[in-house]
């Protein structure tokens, strides 16, 4: 279950991010090769903010499409699902240009 | 009281403290002189078996060290213990049902029981597990990767994290070739697709075949031994 691992880490780089400030809303990009279930994402983020500064807060997951550049045909496409195939000729050969990410990208905090 | 809601921009990638802690596992690494290898495989790919076999060639000549990374026993760490090589386990079992694999800080934890200035090769030996480990640096040299025939063509595709961040794929368990339907030449095709630098070598810890090109591979890209400390003079 890696989601509960990065649901710690996403609630360590947003308790840290507060400053001792409440946070009610954490932001992630998650990258779709990352294999990331949402709802395993959120159900740990719910059990490990638990006696933090990020307890109660909403995780909003914006999930980001993997996209390829293909060696054989030179086409740039989505690629959904797997195998990874171009969407144009349906090669393998994949330069991956997005997908892989994992970022808090804001937070929403609650000022005095 | 009346509070506001603001928004802070973070854009902080996720696995950075991680990453962080993996460096300073490597310039640790590094200091001591010993070259780290992150074994990653599914549950029952064989890298233990593999492992064996490796130690049993390669204890004479290199100093080698074992980090054996499960989720709660202590089985791998028995059976790799005859070789009397220093072995450190770290069970990885937190108390929510096990993690999936082994991060820096766990493996920070384990270094001071590890006489690293003794140890040239250290092999770390994660949990089993295709997604989890992929993600998380430990401070390693390389990453090897031990994929099983028994495990379909299509595993690339399925997990290509893994397969993509591997620095050697060990085709394991090849004298089970003639009983499977596995296509051996589909599986690369495969693997080429996701990894187009991996090099791959076919073992099999039963028979031993490979075990001798793993070993080449892993002596090829240690540094040469200094010469004032020899190995075996004592
Ligand atoms: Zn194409």
């Amino acid at each position: 279950m890696h989601e509960l691992s990065i649901a710690d880490a996403i609630v360590q780089v947003a308790g840290r991010q507060a400053e001792g400030r409440r946070v009610t809303k954490v932001h992630v990009k998650v990258g779709h090769l990352r294999q990331v279930v949402p709802s395993a994402l959120a159900f740990g983020f719910g059990l490990v903010a638990q006696g933090t500064p990020v307890e109660g807060a909403e995780l909003e997951v914006e999930t980001v499409p993997a996209v390829g550049w293909c060696r054989s045909c030179g086409a740039e496409s989505t690629l959904e699902g797997f195998p990874l195939r171009c969407g144009e000729c349906g090669g393998l050969d994949l330069e991956i240009t997005a997908g892989e990410e994992l970022l808090v990208e804001y937070l929403e905090l609650e000022e005095a | 009281m009346h509070r506001t809601k603001v928004r802070q921009v973070v854009r902080e990638n996720v696995l950075d403290a991680n990453d962080a802690l993996a460096r300073a596992n490597r310039e640790r690494f590094d200091e001591a002189g010993t070259y780290v290898i992150n074994v990653m495989s599914s549950p029952g790919a064989g890298k233990t078996a593999l492992l064996e076999r490796v130690l049993e060639r390669l204890r004479a000549t290199l100093r080698t060290g074992i980090l054996e990374g499960d989720v709660q026993t202590t089985l791998d760490a028995e059976r790799l213990a005859r070789f009397h090589v220093p072995i450190v386990q770290v069970n990885t079992d937190p108390g929510f049902g096990g993690e999936c694999h082994l991060d820096a800080n766990m493996v920070r934890s384990a270094l001071p029981e590890l006489p690293l200035e003794e140890i040239d090769l250290l092999l770390i030996e994660n949990v089993g597990n295709l997604v989890c480990p992929a993600e998380f640096r430990v401070g390693e040299d390389a990453r090897v990767m031990v994929f099983s025939v028994t495990e379909g063509e299509e595993k690339p595709l399925k997990y290509p994290l893994m397969f993509r961040t591997a620095d050697l794929v060990l085709v394991n368990k090849i004298d089970l070739l003639d009983h499977l339907d596995f296509d051996l030449e589909k599986f690369l095709g495969y693997l080429k697709a996701v990894n187009p630098t991996a090099p791959h070598i076919l073992t099999s810890a039963r028979t031993g075949a490979g075990v001798g090109a793993f070993c080449s591979w892993l002596e090829e890209r240690l540094p040469p031994p200094a010469l004032d400390t020899p190995v075996s003079s004592e």
